[in-house]
């Protein structure tokens, strides 16, 4: 059924369509609007069998989930930012005992300095937390990926997170096709947990391992987190099957064929990249786009099946790793290694700064026209002369050495590249 | 549920891990000495019979049968023996000792209300013992030789038997129906008694037994030499109480003075008391503190009129008075004479200054030694003479109905070894259950209850008992105020307390707690924990 | 013949079991086919208060519940000296997941077997009292507000024993820890209201708090199985001496304890919804010093040759007697 309807509303919707069992949840914006909504469907009754603990933290949050998970019900929690990073013990902890949790993260940057809008920072933090991450392009996908997300945590006994840029879908109305019950209940069978707390079957759970195993533990989350390379795309293809949308899977090629040069991203922007594709191509550059629809597990063989016919390939993340580089950037370099193709990193979109079509357009001419250095990480829209202010003015202060002078060398050509 | 790997395992799985190789010492269970059997003349188990009682109902029995293994007079012990045990008992030193003796009453009674009895349960071995004199050690040897399957003979000079128990114990102390009932007991076991059976020839009587024990007692009252007048009445104390016991009415007079400080002297008094004497007053040589007689016995005569004359000699009796001199301690505490002089009215005095052994019956048996009055044995209570024993009044010990019942056990015991060749089974001694072993915390605090005692208007005019039996709710809260000393009493502390669950629990009566040596790693806690102090540590043999 | 009630001079109501007793009044303790929630071949150190304490109350639990019962368990000591790779000590479903979050998983544990309906399996948190007093402190005031129905159960040896014997907020004043070392002009942890959480558990007002020691089995037994009768979120903390923390005697574990109540420095008592309802009068009471003597913590408060410091050994005093003013200690029935 289309309806017009907010992210939230809609994700809300699709969650409870899922029959979770405890919904755990600490407000932080831009989560809000998706637990308020799931709290009154609680109350109403509408959502029957669940029961919502409103905790004193996300770190309680997510504990509580890994408790109603331990003890084999279907645990749902969403959170965003700061709320991710107090849950950061809590995430390993709950993939490492192999709890099927599905979380949404709303994303939104990391302080300080605080800022509760739109960036990558907070998920990319907790991307080495053995929660398998799919990023939504749209609410429609958001609706999509939250169904295929418990179906896929409780097959592989994984801790799924779907990642929904805060704001820009969360807060945004827009069409959404949302499915029906029997569809949900048709395609996502009732919660077995592998290993549960009860009486009648007794097991310890949460050992202590110390060296002799802990290498094999880790290795088989590892094993699992592979695994899921191969269940993802079956899960997608059961879900096409059953509500005749296709969503999911690891990557979404955009207008690959006969690409040179490729965008890669993740999330929302996919929308305005895909419009400046279209753009290039009718200007006759030969550009195409890869949706990053899941980062962990990497898909490192389907990324670099995609992107092996191009020349170049241009990474737009929202979150970079400071002093070191991009992160979506360094997997896809990782996914290339070997091929002649050229990488360019460039950070976009951080704490909600807009993406426009336009610096969009600048950057790929720049990229074409061999104007950007792809061994340099590249910020869009970065007030250049403020920065040099700034790092000149501390550079007063202290010697600042070649590094940093290099670091200013490579801010100028980016924006000079803005049109 | 198929397991993820590590992270969960199988319950109870750590029970692979012997953490009993941790271990530097070890815990053991032990039987400490109670020192209430330890100090019980007559050998009884108290600790034991106490833990049988404790149980109330079917446990009496049990409890009665445990007293009967060491000692056939329960209801007579729990009348007239002054109770070592008691004086011994731990639990002075929380708040009062037990009342052992008023339980031990208790359970006799029961017994004789219930009619219980013993039996033979042992085949006869053809052997005939003689047993001499039908006193508390004579009847507790024959009681004790009779249950090991041997044919036993008593012969007994007087008319009746009990001996001390019935001729030196007054009936407001020991009812003659008690005392009756538990010799009969002893008879019914196949004893055969023969009343007015003087020995005046054992060494040819001897002949016709194949062991003889020798329990005649003492029963001549020792005479001191005063100067009296020819209308002087003095008379002593053993005559008097056994003359009474055959039916005499001694003419006592109004005013009766004791001599001595014993019980025999605090028995005449109150015994004067109530054959209507007035005025019965004890004169003797020291003060209170110096007494022989029993706490109890002189609380209960000074409690029934009793007076008491301390620190004076007896110089002159004359008709309807006494002239007596006043004493002095020494240093020593021995009287010293003062010189000065008063008189006291007195109708009669009665001599209670001890008594001495008839031995003419010894005479021409070999290697019989006498000393001081009385006859020599060794630890086997063997006279100098194989296969005459001797016990009770009669030998070197402390004379007491509850001595003399203990000499009839251990005559027993040593004839029975005799009889059959082989050395008596040497008695192990553990080692003293003393206070410092005890972890008193877990007893509940429970001051001791005691006895009623009878109205003092009946007292002193009749020969009532005294002192009353408790009844049975009391009885069982003093049996609980045991506090096992040195010996477990299945409490589960041990087996609650150890933090490894290294103790296993039995279950069955009689088999208690294990340590399970696979787990235990020598916290020495359950022996911290044990009430009772019947575990130990020991070091581990590494 | 009439039975007369068994009153229980010789031993009271303070041992284990008795054989005298009907067997449902004796301690789950005293039962052969106790539960062993907590099973032989554990790591605890020898004469362990908290290994004691665990089986005590995860016992009694099972009995008050049939066995119908799982547990959580925060970081410390007793989830690593019970469940190292590859063997558990546990006899019952046991989860742990982190140090300081034990009360919200219990929570959520509970809220599983509501949604499931399942209500008739009752869920047990425990903890140190690191877990407890500190670190998990936020999400147990959590679970406490929100009634979730749960026992929490912290059993406190005043410190992390874990990690070698630091200072917690149970730490109670110049005890000398491994970061409160007796040095400096003031020797051992410092002077300080400490964190009572028994109290601050009372001032949410959930529907049952208690204090109790390993010294006093069946009163730790009888606090549990009435916290088993309530629903909602229900507080037991529970003194357990530490042999190693403390410096003493593996076999005077009970011994400290059962001091720390008669001295009136540890206060036993119940409340309900934020009223103190009964406190465990002083049966023989010692002056402070018998307790502190013990334990090698407080040795610089008695030094050998020196003075000692007579003047915090009377501060510890005086706090035992403003326990005993405050609950009343003293006098009435025990």
């Amino acid at each position: 059924m289309l309806r017009q309807i907010e992210g939230s509303q809609a994700v809300a919707t699709a969650v409870q369509l899922c029959r979770p069992e405890v919904i755990s949840a600490y407000p932080i914006s831009p989560q809000t609007h998706i637990v308020e909504a799931l709290s009154d469907r609680v109350r109403t009754g509408e959502l029957a069998g669940c029961e919502y603990l409103m905790v004193e933290s996300e770190f309680g949050a997510l504990s509580a989930c890994i408790g109603s998970s331990g003890a084999g019900a279907r645990s749902y929690t969403a959170t965003s930012s700061q709320g991710l990073l107090f849950m950061a013990e809590a995430l390993f902890n709950a993939s490492g005992l192999g709890l099927p949790i599905v979380m949404t993260v709303a994303n939104r940057a990391i302080g300080a300095p605080i800022n509760i809008w739109n960036d990558h920072s907070d998920s990319m933090s907790m991307r080495d937390s053995g929660w398998i991450q799919l990023f939504a392009r749209s609410n429609q996908e958001a609706v999509e990926l939250h169904i295929q997300a418990f179906r896929l945590a409780e097959t592989l006994s994984v801790p799924v997170m779907v990642c929904m840029d805060g704001f820009v879908l969360t807060h945004a109305f827009e069409a959404v096709d949302l499915p029906s019950q029997e569809q949900v209940d048709a395609f996502l069978p009732p919660f077995v947990p592998q290993q549960s707390l009860d009486p009648r079957d007794p097991v310890t759970i949460g050992a202590m391992v110390g060296p002799e195993a802990f290498a094999e533990v880790k290795y088989l989350m590892h094993a699992k987190q592979v695994a899921a390379l191969d269940e993802i795309p079956r899960i997608s293809e059961d879900f096409a099957a059953t509500f005749g949308r296709d969503s999911g899977g690891l990557v979404r090629p955009y207008r690959l064929d006969d690409a040179e040069t490729v965008v890669v991203a993740l999330g929302s922007v996919l929308g305005t990249v895909e419009e400046v594709v279209d753009a290039m191509r009718e200007e006759g550059v030969r550009f195409g786009a890869l949706a990053i629809s899941c980062f962990r597990p990497w898909p490192l063989e389907e990324v670099r099946e995609a992107l092996s016919g191009a020349k170049r390939v241009v990474v737009v993340e929202k979150a970079f790793a400071v002093g070191a580089g991009g992160i979506v950037g360094q997997n896809t370099r990782l996914a290339l290694s070997g091929l002649p193709t050229e990488v360019y990193n460039v950070v976009a979109g951080l704490g909600g700064r807009p993406i426009t079509q336009a610096s969009l357009h600048g950057l790929f001419a720049d990229v074409v026209e061999a104007r950007l250095d792809p061994r340099r990480l590249h910020f869009l829209d970065l007030d250049v002369a403020l920065v040099e202010r700034e790092l000149a003015r501390a550079g007063q202060g202290r010697r600042s050495g070649p590094h940093a002078e290099n670091m200013l060398r490579d801010l100028g050509v980016v924006a000079s590249g803005s049109v | 549920m198929e397991k993820p790997f590590a992270i969960t395992l199988d319950i109870g799985s750590s029970r692979a891990n012997k953490t009993g190789s941790w271990r530097t010492e070890r815990a053991v269970y032990v039987n400490r000495m109670p020192p209430c059997n330890d100090g019980c003349p007559a050998g009884e188990n108290v600790q034991a019979w106490l833990y049988e009682g404790e149980e109330g109902g079917a446990g009496y029995e049990r409890a009665w049968r445990q007293i009967m293994v060491d000692n056939p007079f329960p209801a007579v012990m729990g009348r007239v023996c002054y109770h070592p045990c008691e004086t011994a008992c731990n639990r002075a030193q929380l708040d009062d000792a037990v009342g052992i003796n008023s339980v031990e009453r208790f359970l006799g009674d029961e017994a004789l209300r219930q009619g219980w009895t013993v039996s033979v349960d042992m085949t006869a071995t053809g052997r005939h013992v003689l047993v001499v004199g039908a006193g508390p050690s004579g009847l507790s040897a024959a009681y004790h030789l009779a249950r090991r399957g041997h044919t036993v003979t008593i012969k007994e000079a007087g008319p009746m038997a009990g001996g001390m128990m019935r001729f030196g114990i007054p009936r407001y102390r020991l009812s003659r129906d008690v005392l009756d009932a538990e010799i009969q007991r002893i008879l019914d076991l196949g004893v055969t008694l023969e009343l007015d059976s003087k020995v005046t020839d054992l060494a040819a009587l001897a002949e016709q037994y194949d062991a003889v024990f020798l329990a005649v007692g003492a029963q001549l009252g020792k005479r001191a030499y005063i100067p009296a007048g020819s209308a002087a009445h003095v008379l002593d104390a053993v005559s008097m109480l056994r003359g009474l016991e055959e039916g005499e009415q001694p003419l006592l007079g109004r005013r009766v003075a004791v001599y001595g400080g014993g019980n025999t002297a605090m028995d005449a008094a109150r015994t004067a008391k109530r054959l209507g004497a007035s005025e019965a007053i004890v004169v003797y040589r020291r003060n209170k503190d110096r007494m022989p007689a029993h706490e109890s016995e002189f609380m209960e005569a000074e409690d029934e009129g009793v007076l008491f004359k301390w620190l004076t000699t007896i110089k002159q009796v004359d008709q309807g008075k006494l002239v007596v001199e006043k004493m002095e301690l020494d240093e020593t505490g021995f009287p010293q004479p003062t010189g000065e002089l008063e008189e006291l009215d007195a109708d009669s005095l009665v001599l209670a200054l001890g008594q001495d052994t008839d031995l003419s019956l010894l005479e021409g048996v070999d290697g019989l030694v006498v000393e001081d009055g009385v006859v020599q044995v060794g630890p086997d209570l063997m006279t100098g003479h194989p296969g005459i024993f001797a016990g009770g009044d009669m030998v070197p010990f402390e004379r007491s109905v509850t001595v003399a019942v203990g000499h009839g056990k251990r005559a027993a015991r040593s004839i029975d070894a005799w009889l059959s060749g082989a050395a008596p089974e040497p008695v192990a001694r553990p080692a003293l259950a003393t206070y410092d072993t005890l972890n008193t915390w877990y007893y509940s605090d429970a001051p001791r209850t005691h006895r009623p005692v009878l109205e003092k208007a009946r007292r002193e005019s009749t020969f009532d008992e005294v002192v009353q039996g408790l009844d049975e709710g009391t009885a069982l809260f003093e049996a609980r105020r045991c506090m096992s000393c040195g010996n477990c009493f299945s409490c589960d502390n041990c087996y609650g307390v150890c933090p490894d669950n290294a103790v296993i629990k039995l279950g069955q009566p009689g088999e208690k707690y294990l340590i399970d040596l696979d787990y235990c790693k020598g916290c020495g806690l359950c022996v911290s924990e044990c009430p009772s102090g019947a575990i130990q540590m020991v070091p581990e043999e590494i | 013949m009439a039975f007369q009630e068994i009153k229980l001079y010789q031993v009271g109501t303070s041992v284990v079991g008795n054989r005298l007793l009907d067997p449902e009044h004796r301690t789950a303790q005293a039962r052969m086919g106790r539960s062993n929630t907590l099973t032989s071949g554990h790591r605890a150190c020898q004469g362990c208060g908290e290994a004691l304490g665990a089986r005590y109350v995860l016992d009694a639990a099972m009995r008050a519940t049939g066995g119908n019962m799982v547990a959580v368990n925060s970081t410390g000591c007793l989830e690593v000296f019970s469940t190292p790779y590859p063997e558990s000590s546990w006899q019952l479903p046991w989860l742990h997941s982190l140090f300081g979050n034990g009360p919200a998983v219990a929570a959520g544990v509970a809220a599983a077997l509501k949604a499931k309906g399942r209500e008739d399996i009752r869920v047990v948190g425990q903890a140190g009292d690191g877990g407890t007093v500190d670190i998990g402190f936020g999400c147990l005031s959590g679970m406490f507000e929100r009634n979730d129905d749960v026992l929490f159960v912290c059993y406190d040896n005043q410190g992390y024993m874990n990690t070698g014997v630091q200072r917690s907020s149970a730490t109670p004043p110049a005890a000398r820890t491994a970061n409160t070392k007796a040095i400096g002009p003031e020797a051992g942890n410092v002077f300080g209201q400490g964190k009572n959480v028994p109290r601050i558990a009372m001032a949410h007002e959930i529907p049952y708090v208690a204090t109790a020691t390993v010294a006093d089995l069946h009163d730790l037994e009888a606090k549990v199985e009435k916290a088993m009768t309530f629903r909602g979120a229900r507080y037991l903390h529970v003194l357990v001496p530490c042999p190693l923390g403390w410096g003493a005697n593996s076999a005077d574990t009970i011994r400290v304890a059962r001091l720390a109540k008669e001295s009136g420095i540890f206060p036993v008592f119940e409340g309900e919804r934020g009223e103190v309802t009964a406190v465990s009068k002083i049966r023989r009471q010692v002056p402070v010093e018998d307790y502190l003597r013990l334990q090698k913590r407080y040795a610089h408060l008695f030094a050998n040759g020196a003075a000692g410091r007579p003047d915090i050994v009377a501060r510890l005093q005086e706090e035992a007697d403003r326990n005993i003013a405050r609950y009343g200690l003293l006098g009435g029935e025990l």
